[in-house]
Parts: structure tokens; sequence; C-alpha cells
């Protein structure tokens, strides 16, 4: 193959097969993850080694967009999108769907071999042109591009501001809940906080009249004891809670006279 | 043809002739019951403003030169689609003069007549104003300078006839004889439709001027064609073979409706279709030769039906029948026989209306009775109308110098011209008029009384002898004041043409023996029926009665040729419908509902499914691409 | 080696795409194998832009990119929504459009 190559050298031969590989394996862990987040992380990797093959095919402006519009925007959004649809919703594996997931294998496979044989037949002659003189002429990939999308394909630019606009408006449309009644306001929080018996008022700050006022140290009870309340249940679910037994009278005074006896 | 000139004067009130009894029919047809009380004299008014309009018309000719006598008048462009055209325009000649005339004054005194005859009927106004409807589609008929015109006039009275005939419609065979006379005349319209649409494709109108004007140019074929079609229209307005059928059972019709329509004007229209035509008939020989042969079957038929029924308004249509093929006859004889046809038509629709007449006075005197059988010694009961009533039949019969004799032997010698046999088929028929006639005068006012229990006969009141001591007038002197004073040969001549008889035996020796003729036929029909008894049952008779009896048979072969035929494809027709039609669109319905409920099954509902036909469609063009590559 | 192998490679993770959104029942994840269909394609509309010589491959994968962001944003947006309403992104859940 390499014989009829002009303009592919071997250190374009190891991007290709390096970034082939690796795009083929995120495509496959895409398809088979069973979580949606691992699906994502997969297809990015597919989508960065696409954007490598692209600067190699002579497309740095591609490349670039790809990175940016796809592994960046499209991704995050799915990655939104997952968030506020649940993590860990995970597909089962059993298919409901009798004889789909063979016919599907089998077809998809007839395409692949389709497609490769029929490209082969028709591509392995052809020569490679390459795009440096392309790219010359107006001085690079990104000024040869925005030669052609503001002249030739004017019409068609103009018309995808649209259809974003478009789309941006769908999106919003179909994304908007409308509201059924309205906020609640102080006055009502305020009575919904007294109605159930609970603690209207905060909750006592740990370390109050001890010695230390780490948030493990529970506050002090005018009676001495300490309050519950004052220590994050994390910590005391943990069992972290700083062992605070009653307190002698002289310390006490020790702390509120700044002297010892 | 002479150039038509313009309407001016009286002629410019020729639409008026037909607006004024169309205005009357409106106001009746449309006024409702109100107008039952006055109604009928508007009618009477309307219909005799025409007549004098007509009388004045016809004076106002006169002073013209000969040339001068066809009048034109064209009121607006009624059709016009692409070259084709057709005016709402009006013709006044010589001929139409005649028509209007017969039609307006005898259709004013059947109308005056009609005031005493339908005196009692509480739908009067109706009645009345289908009379006048009838009158102005006939005017409108006889004065239309195009055939597309006289159309609208042919089928406007075929409405009225419809319309009159089942006027009791309340009788069921009122009803169906309306019907059946509808859908005969249809034969014949349908005739009439395609002459004016073949015309329309040879010559590029259907005005009279410009058909009769260019009528040379077209082939004999051709012509023949637009000819017997001209003949089917005219037979089946006229009642003659082989449409014939109608006639007898439109009597069911009131009696006036009888004389105006069924005797007098309205199956004269095709003796005026013809005589109209008659550049046509000169110049195709073999339909003149067909027009002579229906008259003549139908002068056979009318007159042996006529001597058979013992139903007067029966026998005298079969006369009605004998007489106008007496006409149609005369009108295939060519440029000789016009003139006679006319002649004749105008004598008959005299004499025949006034018979007409007298029969419903017979009948209003005799409880509605129409069956001679029941009649007898009528004559010192009812004096005028027995006296104009025999006026009339002898004029009928043709004796001197009542009118039948001037016209009727004028066609008897014509038709010697054309052939001995025509001739003398023609004279016997004429010998077979004078029995039956006579028969019906013995069986009606001679003899011995045979009248039913309940029936006191009384003359009618005046207003129904007037009108038929004028027709009796008419009948005496009309033929003697038109040959002698009048002159009808040279009236028609500037449209119908004429030819001079030219035989080596002289006309008196036709006339003589025609006489002969007539007298013993009268004789054998006096000495049957006036001097022998006349049964009240009828006898069985010969197979010739007995087949007249029936109409000659001519309700059996319509049943037989078109009736039964017409009863079994509809019924063929209908399980074809069911089995067939109906087979095929519910067969292809069903397996179509099933194929779907089956189809059905594979929306799923699941969107993978539909995305895993998706890629096997896309498979499969890929497949087809890379083979054709590949090939 | 011949810049066939781009295409050749893009067929085939254009066939996982594929068989990424045939398998699958996870609403996101069917999203995500039809955006590693049109990564694929684009792949292919590079080497083809290289392979003859010119840019206007290069525009078409640009245009498809925008295509595909618009898509995925009401795409993802009516997931969403749908999820509201039904609590599962399964795309066999609303199958309710069947005989």
């Amino acid at each position: 193959m390499t014989d009829v190559a002009t303009d592919v050298n071997t250190g374009e031969l190891v991007v290709f097969w390096v970034c082939a590989i690796f795009a083929v394996v995120g495509a496959l862990g895409m398809v088979l993850s069973r979580k949606a987040v691992h699906s994502a992380l997969w297809i990015a990797l597919t989508m960065i080694n696409l954007a490598i093959l692209y600067i190699a095919n002579s497309a740095p402006f591609l490349g670039m967009v790809q990175i940016i519009v796809y592994t960046g925007a499209v991704m995050m959004l799915f990655l939104f999108v997952i968030m506020v649809v649940g993590v860990d919703a995970s597909d089962s594996l059993i298919e409901t769907i009798k004889g789909q997931r063979v016919a599907s294998i089998l077809l998809s496979l007839g395409l692949a071999i389709l497609l490769i044989w029929g490209v082969g037949n028709g591509l392995v002659e052809s020569q490679s042109v390459g795009l440096e003189a392309a790219n010359e002429i107006d001085g690079g990939n990104v000024q040869g591009i925005a030669n052609l999308i503001f002249t030739k394909y004017l019409l068609a630019f103009e018309l995808t501001s649209a259809l974003l606009i478009t789309a941006a408006m769908g999106a919003m449309v179909l994304a908007h809940r409308d509201r059924w009644q309205d906020n609640p306001h102080q006055r009502e929080l305020s009575i919904a906080r007294f109605k159930d018996g609970g603690h209207p008022g905060n909750l006592p700050n740990p370390g109050v009249y001890a010695r230390h006022n780490a948030v493990d140290t529970p506050a002090l009870l005018p009676d001495g004891g300490t309050s519950d309340l004052s220590v994050p249940r994390a910590v005391q679910a943990r069992g972290d809670e700083r062992p605070l037994d009653r307190v002698d009278i002289a310390q006490v005074h020790e702390i509120t006279e700044g002297k010892s006896e | 043809m002479t150039e038509l000139m313009p309407a001016e004067g009286v002629f410019s009130l020729m639409w008026l002739l037909i607006a004024l009894p169309l205005a009357g029919a409106a106001v009746l047809l449309f006024g409702g019951r109100r107008t039952n009380t006055w109604g009928p004299y508007l009618a009477i008014l309307t219909v005799g403003s025409s007549a004098v309009i007509g009388i004045l018309m016809l004076l106002g000719m006169m002073q013209n030169s000969p040339e001068q006598r066809s009048i034109g008048q064209t009121l607006f462009t009624w059709v016009f689609v692409g070259d084709f055209s057709a005016d709402m325009a009006f013709q006044l000649d010589q001929l139409s003069i005649v028509f209007v005339l017969l039609i307006t004054v005898v259709g004013t005194l059947i109308h005056i007549y009609s005031l005493g005859y339908m005196a009692h009927d509480h739908d009067k106004r109706k009645f009345f104003g289908y009379l006048n409807l009838f009158v102005a589609a006939m005017l409108l008929l006889v004065l239309a300078n195009n055939y597309l015109l006289l159309y609208v006039g042919w089928e406007g009275v075929g409405l009225a006839s419809y319309l009159l005939i089942s006027f009791w419609q309340i009788k069921p065979s009122a009803a169906a004889a309306g019907k059946k006379a509808f859908i005969i005349n249809r034969v014949g319209d349908v005739g009439l439709s395609l002459a004016i649409m073949l015309m329309f494709v040879t010559f590029g109108s259907v005005g009279f001027q410009d058909v009769f004007g260019v009528a040379g140019q077209a082939s004999e074929g051709t012509l023949t064609a637009i000819g017997l079609l001209l003949l089917l229209a005219a037979c089946g307005k006229s009642a003659q073979f082989p449409l014939q059928a109608w006639l007898l059972d439109a009597m069911e019709g009131p009696t006036p409706v009888s004389a105006l329509i069924h005797a007098a004007t309205m199956v004269t229209a095709g003796v005026y279709l013809i005589v109209r035509s008659n550049v046509i008939f000169t110049a195709a020989e073999w339909a003149a030769i067909a027009v002579i042969v229906v008259g003549m079957i139908t002068i056979w038929m009318g007159a042996i039906i006529g001597s058979a029924k013992d139903d007067i308004k029966k026998s005298l249509a079969g006369s009605t029948m004998s007489q106008i093929g007496y006409m149609i006859m005369a009108a295939g004889l060519g440029p000789i026989g016009y003139v006679f046809a006319i002649f004749h038509l105008l004598m008959h629709g005299v004499f025949k209306a006034g018979l007409f007449l007298g029969a419903g006075s017979v009948m209003h005197g005799m409880n509605d009775n129409v069956n001679m059988r029941r009649y007898g010694a009528l004559r010192p009961l009812m004096l005028i109308t027995s006296t104009t009533f025999i006026i009339c039949y002898l004029a009928i019969i043709g004796i001197p110098p009542f009118d039948g004799f001037f016209s009727k032997d004028d066609i008897i010698h014509a038709s010697f011209e054309r052939s001995p046999i025509i001739g003398v088929l023609a004279m016997l028929a004429a010998g077979l008029t004078g029995f039956y006639m006579t028969r019906m005068v013995a069986m009606t006012f001679f003899g011995k009384a045979r009248w039913e229990d309940d029936v006191h006969p009384h003359e009618s009141p005046k207003v129904m002898t007037i009108p038929l001591i004028i027709l009796a007038i008419g009948a005496t002197f009309g033929g003697l004041s038109l040959v002698y004073w009048g002159n009808i040969e040279t009236w028609l001549e500037p449209v119908t043409g004429i030819e001079t008889i030219e035989l080596a035996v002289p006309a008196w020796v036709f006339e003589l023996t025609t006489l002969v003729l007539v007298i013993i036929g009268a004789v054998i029909g006096w000495m049957t029926y006036a001097r022998r008894e006349v049964p009240v049952e009828a006898p069985r008779g010969s197979w010739l009665t007995r087949a007249a009896r029936k109409d000659l048979y001519g309700d059996a072969v319509n049943d037989v040729l078109v009736v039964q035929p017409t009863f079994y494809a509809s019924r063929w027709l209908v399980w074809f419908d069911n089995k067939g039609v109906d087979g095929f669109v519910n067969g292809s319905a069903a397996f179509i509902g099933g194929l779907s409920g089956r189809m059905r099954r594979y929306q799923t509902g699941f969107v993978r499914s539909y995305a895993l036909s998706m890629v096997g469609g896309a498979v499969l063009v890929v497949l087809a691409l890379v083979l054709v590559r590949a090939s | 080696m011949n810049p066939s192998n781009y295409v050749i490679l893009s067929a085939v993770l254009f066939s996982i795409g594929a068989v990424g959104v045939l398998v699958r029942r996870n609403a996101i994840v069917v999203f995500m194998s039809v955006e590693l269909m049109l990564n694929a394609a684009n792949l292919a509309f590079v080497a083809f832009a290289r392979m003859n010589g010119n840019l206007d491959g290069q525009v078409v994968a640009f245009f498809v990119m925008v295509v595909a962001a618009a898509e995925v944003v009401v795409g993802l947006a009516i997931i969403v929504t749908i999820f509201r309403t039904r609590r599962s992104a399964s795309i066999d859940e609303p199958n309710l459009l069947k005989f």
C-alpha cells in the first residue's frame, strides 16, 4: 500500500493506526458500557482521536472545531443531561424486542462489509491529490474554508444561522416548565417553619461555653449538659464527637475569671 | 330563399304572439289557487289577443307583394359558443302565418269551450295555464327561424302535452298515458336533436336561411340522413308508424286537450317540420320515399283502428292518425304535395277540432261515457252538437262543398302523379274513411237509444256550442273560400314551391271516383250501424277487428321489442352490479383490509424496530450501488 | 499507506454507531451513537477532501457539525421533557403509537 501513497509518510501511518485503534475502542466501549456516563467518556475518547485524524488529514480547522464543539460543548451537554436524568440509571442487558440484537449486528456487519468492499473497489487505484496546493491559495486552511463559506456556501451558511436560532428556541420551549403557583414568600415560609413544631430558630453553634470551639465539640447547656443539635450528624455518625463530661465549677471560674485557683 | 324583411308596423308585435300566452301561463301556474276564479278568462284573453295580432299580421302580409311576405325579427343572441351562434329570432312567412292563425284561432275557440267543459274542475287554473303554455310553445315552434329554437318549442309542446294528458293524474291510466306519450315522443326528439347536430356539423349553422341556402352543396347521403332523422322526429310528434302507439292512449286527457293538441295542432308539427325542411327532402330522394311509405302505412293503420274502436275518442284518434298520414304522404310527394299537405292540415285542424269538441259535448251529456255502443238516437236531444258534428263529418269524408273534399282530393290527385299504386291506396283509404266516420255518426246520433240507466242526455251550454258552431262554419266554407277566393296555392308557393299536376286523365275523374268510393263506404257503414241493431256488448268480430281493437298490436310490438328487453337488461345489470361490481369492490376492500390487518403488526411502536428496517433499506441501497458499480 | 484507510475506518465507525442505535435503549446513548455516525461521515468527507485536493469536503463537514449541534440541542431537550413526564429515558417506553 505504501508504494501507492505519495503524501502519507511513516509518521502519519503511526498516527493513523494509533488513533484508529483508539477510536474504534472508544466506539465499542460506548456501545458496550452499561452506564451512560461511561458511554459519554468513551465517545469523548473517540472524538479526540478523530480530531487528531482530521489534523493529520490537513484539516487543522476542523480538528480544532471537533475538539471545541464536540468534545467541549456537545459532550458537556450530554453529561448535563445525564446528570438531570440520573447518573446511576443503567440499562438492563436483556433485549426486549425479539431478534433485534442479532438482526442489528448482522445488518450492521453487512453494511460495514459492503461499504468496505465498495470503497476498496472504488478507491484502491485512486491517487491522493493532497490539500497543500488548495490550502496555499488563500494562505492557510482556515482562510481557505472561510473563503468558501463566505462565497460559495454563503446561502447555506446564513441558513445555518436560522437553524441554530430555531434550535435554541426549540430547546427553550421544550425545556420550559409552566409554574402552577407563586414562589413561597417570607410569610409562608415562617408559617411553615413554626407549623410542624420543629426547631424554629438557629441551631446552637458547636463549642459554645466549651473550652474548644471545634465542630466536634458540643455546645453546653445551662444545666451543664451537652446539646446534640450543635454537632453535625456526620460527625456524630462517625463517632468523632468530643467526649465532654460534667465540668468543675472551679474550671468554670478559671475560664470566666481568667485565673486559676 | 327570399331575404327576410325587417319587422315593422304590426309585425314588430311578433314577439307578443308568444309572450302573451307565456305570461298568461306564468300568472296562472305561479299565481296559486286564487287565480281559479279569474284565471281562465285571463287565459282566453291572452290567446284571443294573440289571435287578433295574428289576423292583423295576415292582413298586413296580404298588402305586401309576395316577395316581401317573409318577415324576420331578431330579439337577441341566444347561444353564442365559439363559431356557433343561435339567435332568439323569429321568422314569419306565408307558412308560419297559416299555423299561427290555426293555433291562435282554434286555440281561442277551445279555450272558450273549456270554460264550459272544465267548469266544475277545481284545478281549472292549472288546466288553462298548461293550455296557455302549450299555445306559447307551439307558436315558438312555428315562428322560430332556426332549428335550435324550433327544438325548444318542440320540447315545450311535448311537455305541455304530457302535463295535459295526465291532467287527471289521479287516474292511473291517465298518468301512464302521459308517461307513454312522453317516452315515445323522446324517441322522435332524439331524431330531431341528432338531425340538428348533423346540420351543424355539415353546414356550420342551424338557421333556416343558412341551412337551406347551402343544402345543395352537401352530399346526398348526408341529406338523406338528415331527412330520415327529421322523419323520425315527425313520426314521434305526429304519431306516425312506428311511433304511433301513444296517440290512442293520449285520449285519457280532457277532451279539449284532445281537440287542440292531439288533433288540430301539436300532432301536425311533424308535417310542419317536413314542409319547412322541404329543401332537404327535395334533395334527398330516398328520404322523401320513406316519408311516403310511413304516411301510407299510417293512413291504413289509423283507418283500420278507427273502424274498430267503440270508444268515440279513440276512434277519432285513429282517424287523426289516418288524416295526418295523408298530410305526411303529401309532404313526401315533393313540391307537388307540400301545398296540399298544409291545406289539408289547416282544414283538418278545423273539422277535427269540431269533431272532438262535438264528441266532448256528447260525453258531457252522457256522464262522460265514451262507449259508442251506449249512445244512439241522440240527434233530437243534441240538435246543435249533432248538426255541427255531421257538418264536420261531411267535411272529413270529403263531400263537396265541405273542406275535406278540396284538400283530400287534391292529395289523392297529386299522389297519382307520383305513382298509380300510391294513388289507388290513398283513394281506397278515403273510402274506408267514409265507412268509419259514418259508423261513428250512426252509432252516436241515429239508430236506437242504448243508454245506461241513469243517463239523461242534454244539450251543452252555449259556451260550448258556440265554438262548435264557429268551427262548423269554418268546416263548411273554409275550403271553398281558400280555393276560389284565397287561392292558398299561390299564397304558399314562395315558401314551398309548386308543380302543376300533369296527368292524361282530367281531374274530375279522380274526384268522382273518390266520391263514389266514399259514398260506397258510407252506405256500408249506414247499413251496418244505423239500419241494423247495434249490440251493447261488442261482438267478437273478425281477426282484423280484434287486432284493430288492440291498436294493431302496437303496444305488443313495443313490449316485445323495447319494454321486455329493457326489463331483462336492467335485471341483468342489477345482478351484475350486485355480484360482479360489488363483489369486485367489496372483495378488493376485504383483501386490502386483511392485508392491512397483517401489515399493521409491523407497527410495533418501537423506534428501534423502525430504525432496523431503515438500516435494512440502507444495506439494500448500498448493495445495489455496489452491484451496479461491479457489473 | 493509502488514504482509503480513512474511509474504511469511517465505515467501521459508522457501522458501530448503527449497532449502538439499534441495540441500546437509553435515549442518551442512542444519541451518542448517532453522533458517532455523523462523525464517521465527517471523517469520510475530510478524507475525500484530501484525496480530491479541494476544500469543499471540509466545508460540508463543517456544516454537518453545525447541524449536529443543533440536533443535539433539540434532541436532548426532548429527552429531558419526556423524562420529566415518564421518569424514564428508555426509547422503548414511548411506544403508544402502534397498531
